[in-house]
């Protein structure tokens, strides 16, 4: 039963968080019923709307392209999800070892992630070039012939995972905060038991930080499904959408091109929630297998 | 919960739900400001307001000199130009909140797809009301901004094509300019193979460049195929235009392979010093009328330039034609002014004021003039006849007098209620078959899927 001081407290935390609320109400939650009930028209941003029922929806199921590029998305995010957070986990694992020093290497680390994703895709662009870009001159260095990362169809997910890895700064910040929150007496009980370095790691450094692993992997899913800004700049801005491959079509691009090219905004706001539906299932079965995982310092496990 | 909560969290929820299901049916919400409807018959009359453009850059002299003119015509309008080139994200949903430009600025090529979906509004009004004579204008340019026999654009610049060639390359490899001709194919095959050069499996030197996916409809047309018809429908699958795209692909494969070629090419810098004609990365390819100002530049550098005319298989000179065009967006608050901007901007005088203009400033940089394309058949001979002198280097004068013998003869595809899909259909259908695909497949699968999205569009109405 709520005394009168807690109903009280209760009121001013809602009003408090009222302008949290509105601007929810207004920017994110109204948009997504708007979409909601668009996805069920044929709006086309001009001329006449009427109701399709869910003939957009049996389009979608139907439609090769769209086919194309949720493939196209899935296989780009298990690409990069595992690489993303073994590579920021690697580069957390060696500035743990720096120390002090570790400051400055944790701002470079992170500036990419300060970077706007269309700079970023048209800088890489450049780099990536097949004949004359600098990283394949770099691997000439050691001997190995590059591809040609951002025209051969093979290449082209794999080009936007490593302009995607570019930022993992934020998940190294993540994982190095996790991995000095791990209690010395456990490493050092481990070591005095003859454990050597790669059992530790397994055995005390992962489940202790299985938290932000679990976060970043949730995180990192989504992100990767929603991609968007650099696989738009690389490949579908206006000096490179003629020559676009289906091989680089994200989900989010079609979506884009039904949306503003094609005069399709309904079946577009179709595809949205489809691929909503899709993230929150993945994202509901990732935290169904996590919790079993997953080990919180606090909990009575 | 309390009552007083649960109404604290479902009232602003009921609220933008009402908001959204309102927003969301009535899509045309800036129908019922749509200017064509009560102020058609005053289109007529001068200008008065304010005037906001999208689209257009307008920041080379030619255009200042033309912004100036009409200013000194229509003194009580405020112009405000929004910079930046066309973007259909931000014009479509500038129209669809109900706060449209009055005047937007695209490719010609758009015109036929927003036409067809209402975002821009038929301009027989601003004709008759603003007196504009639209004889003046190319019939070719006139072409691609009318559907269905209304004419929804103020047509501007006619941008054609000639091969450009490095005559230094063409040295070196023992080739003469003559040899780059699009007449033989077979010999134009052998040329390019005579002046590709790689070593290892970087590419040097790309011989002739056939400038695919964008210039397909160029090689078709060349070989006599129209892949858009004249009503609109398309064509893709023509077996000359396979046999087109055939042979723009072969070219691509003698040099490299789609995707070296590409990443050779995307590693341009086109509008720079190092540009591809003057560092030897090229020897030829079609290119349009207005990039011999970009090179004027580089003859310092070195650059030795020749051209020869664009032909078709017979050959005759011939080119797909590009260009601009003005057009009123549906819910133009200022339609009138907007109309008096189109006539001024693309007016003969304004024309040959902008020619002045560009010709302080290349007897300013001591250079020399390479023609002014306007689509205003009047202006462009007046500006020939009184501007145009040899120019002093006799590969850009080869190539000036090859853009100006195209232009009688040069067509666009012919404008399609279902232009942005058949457009996206051949541009899919070209990189499938670059990589790998059997052209003739690639072709039939676009056809499939323009001759779907045209039934539905000719359908819906």
């Amino acid at each position: 039963m709520a005394s009168r001081l807690q109903r009280q407290e209760t009121r001013a935390a809602l009003w408090f968080i009222s302008p949290w609320i509105i601007g929810f109400m207004i920017f994110t939650a109204g948009p997504m019923i708007a979409s909601l009930v668009l996805s069920f028209t044929d709006y086309s941003l001009v001329g006449k709307t009427s109701g399709v029922g869910a003939a957009n929806y049996q389009e979608l199921l139907s439609d090769p392209r769209v086919r194309t590029s949720l493939t196209n998305t899935f296989v780009y995010a298990l690409m990069y999800v595992p690489l993303g957070t073994a590579f920021a986990l690697g580069l957390a694992l060696l500035l743990q070892r720096v120390g002090r020093a570790a400051g400055f290497f944790r701002t470079a680390f992170y500036l990419p992630v300060m970077t706007p994703a269309v700079a970023a895709g048209a800088m890489f662009l450049l780099l990536l070039n097949g004949q004359r870009g600098l990283v394949n001159q770099v691997l000439g260095w050691v001997g190995i012939e590059g591809p040609n990362w951002t025209t051969d169809p093979n290449w082209l997910k794999p080009s936007l995972a490593v302009v995607s890895l570019w930022a993992v700064g934020g998940s190294v910040v993540i994982f190095l905060a996790a991995l000095h929150a791990v209690p010395r007496q456990l490493q050092e009980a481990a070591m005095l038991d003859g454990a050597g370095v790669v059992r530790r790691f397994f055995s005390v450094t992962v489940p202790m930080i299985s938290g932000a692993i679990f976060f970043s992997v949730i995180t990192h899913t989504i992100a990767a499904l929603q991609m968007f800004d650099q696989a738009y700049t690389m490949f579908y801005g206006p000096q490179q959408k003629s020559t676009a491959s289906d091989a680089s079509l994200v989900y989010m691009v079609y979506l884009f091109q039904n949306a503003f090219q094609f005069f399709r905004m309904g079946f577009a706001s179709a595809m949205a929630w489809v691929l909503f539906v899709i993230i929150l299932v993945i994202t509901i079965a990732q935290v169904r297998i996590g919790n079993r995982f997953v080990y919180y310092e606090g909990d009575n496990r | 919960m309390t009552t007083w909560r649960r109404v604290a969290v479902l009232l602003p929820l009921a609220l933008v739900a009402g908001c959204a299901g309102v927003g969301g049916s009535d899509g045309d919400g800036g129908g019922k400001g749509d200017a064509s409807g009560t102020s058609a018959s005053s289109w007529s009359g001068k200008p008065t307001g304010s005037l906001r453009t999208m689209g257009f850059g307008g920041e080379d002299e030619v255009a200042q000199a033309r912004i100036a003119a009409f200013k000194e015509s229509a003194p009580d309008v405020e112009v405000t130009i929004n910079k930046g080139d066309f973007d259909a994200q931000q014009f479509l949903t500038a129209v669809a909140s109900g706060n449209p430009p009055d005047l937007v600025y695209m490719s010609r090529a758009l015109i036929g797809t927003y036409a067809a979906k209402g975002a821009i509004q038929p301009l027989d009004e601003c004709i008759t009301g603003q007196q504009i004579d639209t004889a003046q204008y190319r019939p070719a340019a006139l072409d691609s901004v009318t559907l269905s026999d209304k004419v929804y654009g103020i047509p501007e610049f006619y941008i054609v094509q000639a091969n450009l060639i490095d005559a230094t390359s063409l040295g070196d490899a023992g080739v003469t300019p003559e040899q780059i001709q699009t007449k033989d194919w077979e010999a134009l095959a052998s040329t390019s193979d005579k002046l590709f050069q790689q070593d290892g499996s970087k590419i040097k030197r790309i011989g002739y460049d056939p400038k695919l996916p964008d210039s397909f409809p160029q090689w078709a047309m060349a070989n006599g195929a129209a892949i858009v018809g004249e009503d609109g429908a398309p064509h893709l699958d023509d077996p000359k235009a396979v046999e087109a795209l055939t042979f723009a692909m072969d070219l691509v494969e003698r040099q490299g392979g789609w995707t070296k070629f590409k990443a050779f090419r995307d590693s341009y810098d086109i509008f720079g010093d190092k540009n591809p004609l003057t560092v030897h990365s090229i020897a030829a390819f079609p290119m349009e009328n207005w990039y011999v100002n970009v090179l004027r530049d580089s003859i310092p550098a070195g650059l030795k330039l020749q051209s020869t005319p664009f032909t078709d298989r017979q050959g005759e000179p011939m080119s797909l034609l590009g260009g601009s065009a003005w057009a009123i967006p549906k819910g133009a608050k200022n339609p009138t002014a907007a109309c008096a901007w189109a006539k001024t901007m693309t007016a003969t005088d304004t024309w040959m004021k902008a020619a002045k203009a560009r010709m302080d400033t290349v007897t300013k940089d001591k250079s020399f003039f390479t023609g002014l394309f306007t689509a205003n058949k009047a202006a462009d001979e007046q500006i020939k006849q009184t501007y145009l002198k040899d120019a002093p280097d006799p590969g850009f004068k080869a190539a000036i007098d090859n853009f100006y013998a195209t232009l009688d003869t040069a067509k666009a595809l012919s404008p399609s209620p279902a232009g942005a899909e058949i457009d996206a259909a051949w541009k899919s259908a070209v990189s499938r078959a670059l990589e790998g695909q059997d052209p003739a497949a690639a072709l039939a699968q676009a056809q499939k899927e323009a001759q779907t999205a045209y039934q539905k569009v000719s359908t819906d109405g």
